[in-house]
């Protein structure tokens, strides 16, 4: 593999410009209850349908903090390669909106549970290494639902009070590409742990995009802006484009960019202003006096940590040394907790290097194609071993393998049946293989003479003719080596 | 008969299971005496027909497992109580009825008490006069211009003109001790974490406590004792066994130790309460307990604390009330007028004055000054007792600087008004037990308080003082039921 040289810069009408970005991430918790509530967290159930008496915030309704919730933020900071703090304060965040029934928002303000931390992405110019500043819990609203009446708005707390960790990169990410090998990674390593399900189209995973540009070379920061609640990877790298490219024609025009935050306008695809520094809500945040401070048990974090799953990076490495992969093959075969589970499935019994090909190779072209996950392809890791060892075996051809393939993955059936049903079966038999050469030779004299005067790329032909007589099922190995030895 | 209200609770409960009297006598009683003192405006909403079907339950069934069986109470209006009514003295609230029961009422419930009915108290109990409800003023039965105190004042009124055998109420800054000072009952705050805050409407949270408000200091016990649990469902709340106060009370105070705080001694504080705290050290003398000065060097600092802490969490903890779950709503032609018309009208002065307090002090720009200064002095008040009570078993001081005054004395003037919790607030700030017992009488021939102060979680020394102060104090409730 070639390496690349890091090439995202923006050529404006006077100056070349780096783009600086630093990522929020909300990812909901994994967790069967609400943060501070026993309601559950169940996605598409009826509006209103999962709201205690806490979620709606009656008179005198006090939160007991959900210790799943705690534990799941430790597992997701331990696999940041975070520091957890011992001692973290929930907050309230205050203001006022109808989906927020207290009138706050319980979060974590000075003291998070979790500190910093880092996560490695894998760019083709090599690994990058991009700060975790903080995560911290928080709860989630409830949804103002506005167009389903012309007058009134529409509320629904089956959200409210659900838990989010609130991940906070530093601004190290420098291109929409770097944006989203960092969402991929962060959804994969919590998905590897199983705190967060990162689903983005039900907003288990959504992310305020902090971007600002900067001239090539130049050391300061220039003003930011935060594109508020991004929910897919797409979005956030075309707001990124836009949003840079707005700044920078601004700054170039020799006015100044106002920090403020921004709404991406997915029809429009622009980003426009929300509110500025000068509207921003003081939210006077304070210590909730209905919690008592998060103080953890020592031994509670060594434990998680010695239960926590193999990472993706921990995989990756593993897979290089054990599997002989290039760092390519290692990254895709990892980046989802599903495909390494398949993968070292099939190579528990078949043969590495060809497994590989054909699940990076043919099954994942399927499943693009299909739209679907490894987990609903057709073709289970069973099935893919043995096509597999079919051809390690001999007993077809690559080629004869991929015919198998494309009624494996419609049909689910066992590659053994189609090659059994379509006799597909290859031609191994030295006699019989011996038998065709003979013939081939014999109706091509004149072309056996030129090959023995020197014209050696006549070879592939004869090669060719053993097939089409074999009817393709010679087996290609032994064809070469007869025919070598024949044309002696 | 002898008047049934007049009894305390302990002789109530004792004579239902000595068949001296029905539950539905009691309650009867109870009920018309009520009935007759409208004047006070005690009540926001009465419970009768259910507490009188309640009673006529129990006596047909005569279950003596609990320890108030058979007994109706009359409870202070910000305890959530289902089914019934709970205002918090608000307009806001003055439609809402909770699905679910307090904690603290379902203790009394679970031992075989029933709802008598809700008792005024001043809007989301804040007020130390009782004239800040939506539902009018309360009147204190020692005279017909004369405020109960409050913020619990219906509660202390109720009490103090035999309405209800014994009630409970909330203690954010004082609501408890001064209109139990007020009217010459018992009124003790019990320890932060000692009571489940859970279904009681919040004030400020980290200085709210439910806590009994009774006749007399046996009876203090007895109703302390089944309020008192551990609750999950409070995080606040502290997982400590509850003691036998009522078995453990004992007016034997041989060898304690009482401080007597020189910082409250305030300026223009009156002589006859100064009388009254030294009649108060003579008596415990009297009863060998050893007194000792001691120093609270903190002390004038708690007020303006007191006023900068319990602002800055009810004004969030009042920001739930905007018109769109529950409660009052305003109409408003878009999401922020129906807001600013809800708060606008459903909120009366006092309230809304904390709230602006309140969001000053946390307001970006002046957190630091206010809000983080004054929990620092909340550090430092702590300290003070934790210091002194290395000496010492309990704190002697006057329950208010003054005894109740007149109606609109100090409406308008919400600094003096204020200065009334001056004795009762620093208790609050370190989370600590305070009781206020009944000692004499000021040159009105009104009741004035005495004040102690315990560890935290030792209620028991307090009630057992208290009794020694009773015993020899000899004070009667003088009032001659103007009303009737």
């Amino acid at each position: 593999m070639s390496e690349k040289k890091f090439d995202y810069f923006i050529l404006g009408e006077k100056n070349k410009w780096e783009v600086i970005i630093g990522l929020e991430v909300h990812a909901q918790v994994l967790s069967k209850s609400k943060l501070f509530s026993s309601s559950s967290t169940k996605f598409g159930a009826d509006p209103n349908s999962q709201v205690s008496l806490v979620d709606s915030a009656f008179p005198g309704m006090l939160p007991v903090i959900n210790q799943y919730c705690i534990e799941q933020s430790i597992k997701t900071g331990l696999g940041l390669k975070a520091k957890i703090n011992l001692h973290s304060v929930f907050d309230r965040k205050n203001y006022f909106y109808a989906d927020l029934p207290q009138g706050y928002q319980i979060s974590q303000y000075k003291h998070p549970i979790v500190g910093e931390g880092e996560v490695v992405l894998d760019m083709p110019y090599g690994t990058k290494k991009i700060g975790i500043e903080r995560l911290h819990l928080e709860q989630d609203a409830g949804k103002s639902i506005h167009d389903l009446d012309p007058n009134n708005t529409y509320v629904d707390l089956n959200r409210s009070g659900v838990a989010l960790m609130e991940i906070v990169s530093k601004p190290d990410l420098r291109s929409p590409d770097e944006v989203s090998a960092y969402v991929k990674k962060l959804r994969s390593i919590m998905r590897y742990l199983g705190t967060c399900d990162g689903n983005m189209q039900e907003g288990s995973l959504r992310a305020d995009v902090n971007v600002s540009v900067r001239k090539v070379g130049d050391k300061k920061f220039g003003t930011r802006c935060e594109i508020k609640n991004v929910n897919s990877i797409k979005f956030m790298q075309m707001a990124i484009q836009y949003e840079a490219k707005r700044q920078i024609e601004l700054l170039e025009e020799n006015k100044i960019v106002d920090q403020e935050t921004r709404l991406f306008d997915t029809k429009k695809n622009e980003t426009r202003s929300m509110r500025s520094k000068e509207d921003a809500h003081d939210y006077r945040y304070f210590p909730d006096p209905d919690l008592l401070p998060l103080n953890l048990n020592k031994d509670l974090i060594e434990k998680i940590k010695k239960d926590l799953p193999e990472l993706p990076d921990q995989k990756k490495n593993r897979f290089i040394k054990d599997y002989s992969l290039n760092s390519y093959e290692a990254n895709v075969l990892v980046s989802e907790k599903e495909i390494s589970d398949y993968f070292e499935e099939v190579v528990k019994t078949s043969d590495k290097k060809l497994a590989t090909n054909w699940i990076i190779g043919d099954l994942f072209a399927s499943l693009n194609e299909k739209n679907i996950s490894i987990s609903d392809s057709p073709v289970t890791a069973k099935k893919m071993a043995q096509l597999v060892d079919t051809i390690s075996s001999g007993v077809i051809s690559g080629r004869t393998a991929k015919e198998v393939f494309e009624i494996m993955k419609e049909t689910g059936e066992e590659p053994k049946n189609i090659i059994e049903s379509k006799d597909l079966q290859q031609q191994s038999d030295p006699k019989e293989l011996q038998r065709i050469i003979d013939k081939v030779l014999e109706s091509n004299k004149d072309k056996v003479a030129q090959f023995k005067s020197g014209k050696n790329k006549l070879f592939g032909f004869f090669v060719g003719q053993v097939m089409k007589a074999s009817g393709g099922k010679a087996n290609p190995q032994l064809v070469n080596d007869i025919l070598k030895k024949k044309l002696k | 008969m002898k008047d049934l209200t007049k009894k305390s609770l302990c002789s109530l409960v004792k004579g239902i299971k000595k068949k001296e009297f029905t539950s539905q006598e009691i309650t009867k009683s109870f009920i018309e005496n009520s009935q007759k003192a409208k004047k006070l405006n005690t009540f926001i909403t009465t419970n009768f027909d259910k507490a009188l079907n309640q009673a006529k339950s129990f006596d047909t069934k005569r279950d003596f497992k609990g320890l108030l069986s058979g007994i109706p109470i009359a409870v202070k209006d910000l305890f959530c109580t289902k089914d019934v009514k709970t205002t918090a003295g608000s307009k806001m609230l003055s439609n809402f009825i909770p699905t679910y029961e307090s904690t603290v009422t379902s203790n009394l419930w679970k031992e075989g008490a029933f709802l008598l009915g809700k008792l005024n108290c001043d809007e989301f109990a804040m007020g130390s006069s009782n004239e800040t409800s939506f539902f009018g003023n309360v009147i204190n039965p020692y005279g017909d211009k004369l405020i109960p105190g409050g913020s619990s004042g219906g509660s202390a009124s109720a009490l103090a003109a035999n309405l209800t055998p014994t009630t409970i109420g909330t203690d954010t800054g004082g609501s408890i001790r001064q209109p139990a000072s007020f009217t010459g009952t018992v009124g003790l705050k019990p320890t932060y974490g000692r009571c489940s805050r859970w279904g009681i409407v919040a004030f400020a949270s980290s200085l709210d406590q439910a806590g009994p408000m009774t006749q007399d200091v046996e009876d203090c016990a007895l109703l302390l004792e089944v309020m008192s649990s551990y609750d999950p469902k409070d995080s606040t709340s502290v997982n400590k066994k509850v003691d036998h106060y009522t078995k453990n009370l004992t007016e034997k105070i041989k060898g304690l130790k009482i401080g007597i705080p020189k910082e409250y001694r305030v300026e223009n504080m009156p002589d006859e309460i100064d009388d009254l705290w030294k009649k108060g050290i003579e008596f415990l003398k009297d009863a060998g307990a050893i007194i000792k000065d001691i120093t609270l060097p903190h002390t004038k600092y708690a007020l303006p604390s007191y006023y900068i802490v319990a602002p800055a969490e009810a004004s969030s903890n009042l920001a739930r009330y905007d018109g769109v779950k529950y409660g009052h709503r305003s109409k408003g032609n878009n999401l922020i007028e129906m807001y600013e018309n809800t708060r606008s009208e459903g909120f009366g002065d006092e309230v809304k004055r904390r709230i602006l307090i309140g969001t000053y002090v946390l307001s970006s720009g002046y957190y630091d000054a206010y809000y983080i200064k004054a929990q620092k002095v909340r550090q430092l008040i702590k300290n003070d007792f934790d210091k002194v009570f290395k000496d010492v078993d309990a704190v002697l001081t006057p329950s208010t600087p003054s005894a109740a005054f007149k109606a609109g004395d100090k409406k308008d003037d919400p600094i003096s008004m204020y200065l009334n919790d001056v004795f009762t607030v620093p208790v609050n700030l370190a989370g600590l037990p305070a009781i206020s017992v009944p000692a004499g009488h000021d040159k009105n021939k009104l009741p004035l308080g005495l004040q102690f102060i315990g560890k935290a979680f030792d209620e028991q020394t307090i009630l057992n003082l208290s009794l020694a102060i009773q015993k020899r104090a000899g004070f009667k409730r003088e009032i001659n039921y103007w009303w009737k």
